[in-house]
């Protein structure tokens, strides 16, 4: 150390490349004292006994300028990775807050988690469910009241993959103070899987009143008439739809009913008539409506950063029988457990009993409309919340049965062409129930193509007027998207790095910041009942059932007769 | 001037010890400034013996925004300390801690399957185990007291007590 101050300054050059030679210990020049301190200096070993000469040595107190160099030499590296790194970070910044201007899109948080703030509900409301299959107990579970078989399910699938958290976050629901009072199925089975769901004491939201079991009506009429029902859930299949829900709302009861609005196109009117003139409060069962992300993709519709849209894609691929409405025939389902007779009520064709067509009735026409009803409904519906489209100018389908040749009578595959001559654009809807490719929502416009799923990625199209220059300047690439959302993230995220991409791109559909995770069936519920306490009109509500099933009735027509069909909107009816 | 190095020995011995100290440095300075940043995914994608523990983790967002906060800032100053030289040891011990933590969370083992994509095959041994197992050598083979701050600490202390056994 003292060395250093002896020989000047040409020797702290050498000293980190390779002064301390292996041989250096045998050095005759090697002074002691050096050797000592170098000793000391092993950061891990134990450091020998300190000869109190040693100071001495050095005039500033055992610390030369040597060590001093040869202690900082790696600052400056570190300082140019410093510098580097934050340079990096303001271009990151300053890109990212000039893309985001340039967008007009502002950095809040999502708009469902800001609003969605826990209440206590002091009126309480007593829902009656019509339709308890799989998804009346999806809609009546969501509203707080499970079937012990789903507790279980839940924990047999968290001992299989500990990451299954839909028990707790079905706890973490809020207490929605409901009741569930009555039931009406026409399977005796499920009307007492209903009852017993009614009286569980685990409940969402810490409730854990005990209730009285729900009453089971073997017709809906007196279910709609029961004094202990404000407000009621059909989840018949769509052939019931109009004809309960008509019921209900001149009983002033209030209707969540579940898609698609109705099976044709004349029971659209009645069903849109009862509702308005009753006031009541009508929710269709779209709970895409619901999803975040297509909140924001609202916005960026609005904010014109795709520029005209012409083209949009929408899609079903499914590739299960069960995705193929092949759903369980339950054991004790036979003509004493099944009121066939008042099934078949309101369907076009009268059938001897049937299995299948109680258990597996999306298959037939007499009861819904397949892939129309069902899928295209949902799809339709997500684009017309994000775009306003209303009832297209005409519609053309085609397809067939091509893969599940089962004895149905509604196609497997199916694809409808949606015309919006006002809007300059074209919806096409393409589906098959045996592949299971999934391809989301793209929505094609001259600037920028947006695909939509829980997560939006906007692209920058290559040959964009408005993105020309930052195009041309390199600011902006095609083969990175220049804005991306994910549900339940903070923000807005303008993507300029790969890094953040491929973070982006892993597709968690659930993040643990800013919010929590929830289902939107419970989400949809749960904004029709707040409309029915604190007034309001429901996100999917009469209007847009109008639309949804119109256009749904406009494809199954086309499909049905093999020619393209017409919206006279004079005549308010499908030509 | 004595030392249990060579010059290319100290050399190497240097380089891998501040290589990896800029991989923590930087790995935590990334995910300092990026605000969406969070264990979380990682945590989810969890397998192998362990995982239980690492998704609780995940579950949990008080946990969570803990291990996030550790995450940052054990990275950059374990990071610091490896570049830098300073407390080395402590940096280093902590370093093969955190890389342990990382391989086991998810760790190649034969017949788990990652849904993150990986840039490489890896079959038991990865990056992160070979990061640490260098970083071993970093603990037994220091070079912070040569080249580094902990030199100084080391002279301060020395000073220190020569100082002492005077009085």
């Amino acid at each position: 150390m003292s060395d250093d101050i002896r020989n000047g300054g040409e020797e702290i050059f050498d000293e980190p490349t390779g002064s301390m030679a292996e041989d250096s210990a045998d050095e005759p020049t090697a002074s002691p004292t050096e050797s000592e301190v170098e000793a000391d200096g092993a950061a891990d070993l134990p450091p020998p006994a300190e000869p109190p000469s040693t100071s001495s040595q050095s005039g500033s107190g055992g610390m030369g300028r040597r060590d001093v160099l040869k202690a900082l030499a790696t600052v400056p590296v570190l300082g140019a990775l410093g510098y580097t790194a934050l340079r990096r970070r303001g271009l990151d910044a300053d890109e990212r807050r000039r893309l985001l201007d340039e967008l007009g899109i502002e950095d809040e948080g999502a708009a469902l988690f800001s609003e969605f703030e826990t209440r206590t509900h002091p009126d309480k409301i007593r829902v009656g469910v019509i339709g308890y299959g799989e998804e009346g107990e999806s809609l009546v579970r969501s509203l707080g009241f499970a079937h012990p078989d789903w507790f279980e399910e839940r924990r047999e699938a968290k001992l299989e993959d500990p990451r299954d958290t839909s028990l707790e976050e079905w706890l973490d629901q809020e207490n929605l103070n409901v009741e569930l009072t009555a039931v009406c199925d026409l399977f005796d089975v499920r009307a007492e899987r209903a009852i017993v769901a009614s009286t569980q004491t685990i409940r969402p939201g810490g409730d854990t009143r005990q209730l009285e079991p729900a009453k089971r009506y073997r017709h809906f009429e007196e279910l709609v008439a029961a004094p202990d029902v404000d407000a009621v859930i059909i989840a018949t299949p769509d052939h019931w739809h109009t004809r309960i829900a008509v019921a209900a709302a001149e009983m002033g009861k209030h209707v969540y009913c579940e898609k698609c609005m109705t099976r044709t196109e004349d029971e659209v009117w009645p069903m849109a008539e009862a509702v308005r003139s009753s006031g009541i409060v009508f929710q269709l069962g779209h709970q895409n409506r619901q999803m975040e992300s297509h909140d924001k993709a609202r916005q960026v519709i609005e904010k014109g950063i795709l520029g005209p849209v012409t083209l949009v894609e929408t899609t079903t691929n499914r590739n299960d029988p069960w995705g193929a409405w092949v759903w369980e025939i339950h054991e004790k389902g036979n003509p004493r457990s099944i009121d066939w007779e008042l099934f078949q009520e309101e369907a076009a064709n009268k059938v001897p009993f049937s299995l299948e067509r109680f258990f597996r009735w999306r298959c037939w026409y007499d009861y819904g409309t397949g892939l129309s009803g069902d899928l295209l409904s949902h799809e339709y519906d997500a684009v017309n919340q994000i775009l306003d489209l209303g009832i297209p100018h005409s519609a053309t389908a085609s397809g067939g049965i091509y893969f599940f040749k089962d004895g149905r009578d509604v196609p497997d595959v199916w694809q409808a062409v949606l015309e919006y001559p006002d809007r300059d654009l074209t919806l096409v809807y393409s589906a098959t129930l045996a592949n299971g490719y999934q391809r989301g929502i793209r929505m094609m416009g001259h600037d920028a193509t947006m695909e939509v799923g829980p997560r939006l990625k906007v692209t920058a199209d290559g040959l964009s007027t408005r993105y020309k220059e930052m195009l041309e300047e390199g600011f902006l690439k095609t083969d990175r998207p220049l804005l991306t959302y994910q549900t339940g993230f903070k923000g807005v995220d303008a993507v300029t790095t790969a890094t953040q991409e491929y973070f982006a791109s892993r597709g968690l559909l659930f993040t643990y910041r800013g919010g929590r995770r929830v289902s939107t069936y419970y989400l949809h519920l749960r904004e029709w009942l707040s409309c029915i306490r604190y007034g309001g009109t429901p996100s999917c509500n009469i209007d847009r059932g109008i639309e949804e099933a119109i256009t749904c009735h406009m494809a199954t027509k086309s499909y049905r007769e093999g020619r393209r069909v017409y919206w006279d909107p004079i005549e308010r009816r499908i030509v | 001037m004595r030392s249990e190095y060579s010059g290319v020995q100290l050399t190497a011995l240097v380089a891998v010890r501040f290589a990896i100290g800029w991989h923590f440095f930087y790995e935590g300075v990334s995910k300092f400034v990026n605000p969406y940043w969070t264990a979380a995914g990682y945590l989810e994608s969890s397998q192998g013996f362990m995982s239980e523990y690492f998704l609780d983790l995940a579950a949990n967002p008080g946990t969570l925004a803990f291990v996030d906060q550790l995450n940052v800032w054990g990275l950059i100053l374990v990071g610091l300390g490896l570049m830098l030289g300073g407390l080395t040891r402590t940096a280093t011990v902590f370093g093969i801690i955190m890389l342990l933590l990382y391989y086991l969370a998810t760790p190649p083992w034969p017949g788990l399957e990652y849904t993150i994509p990986a840039e490489g095959a890896y079959l038991i041994i990865n990056k992160t185990l070979i990061e640490l197992c260098a970083l071993l050598v970093t603990l037994f083979f220091p070079t912070g007291h040569i080249v580094g701050l902990d030199r100084l600490l080391r002279l301060a202390r020395a000073r220190g007590s020569v100082q002492e056994s005077y009085a």
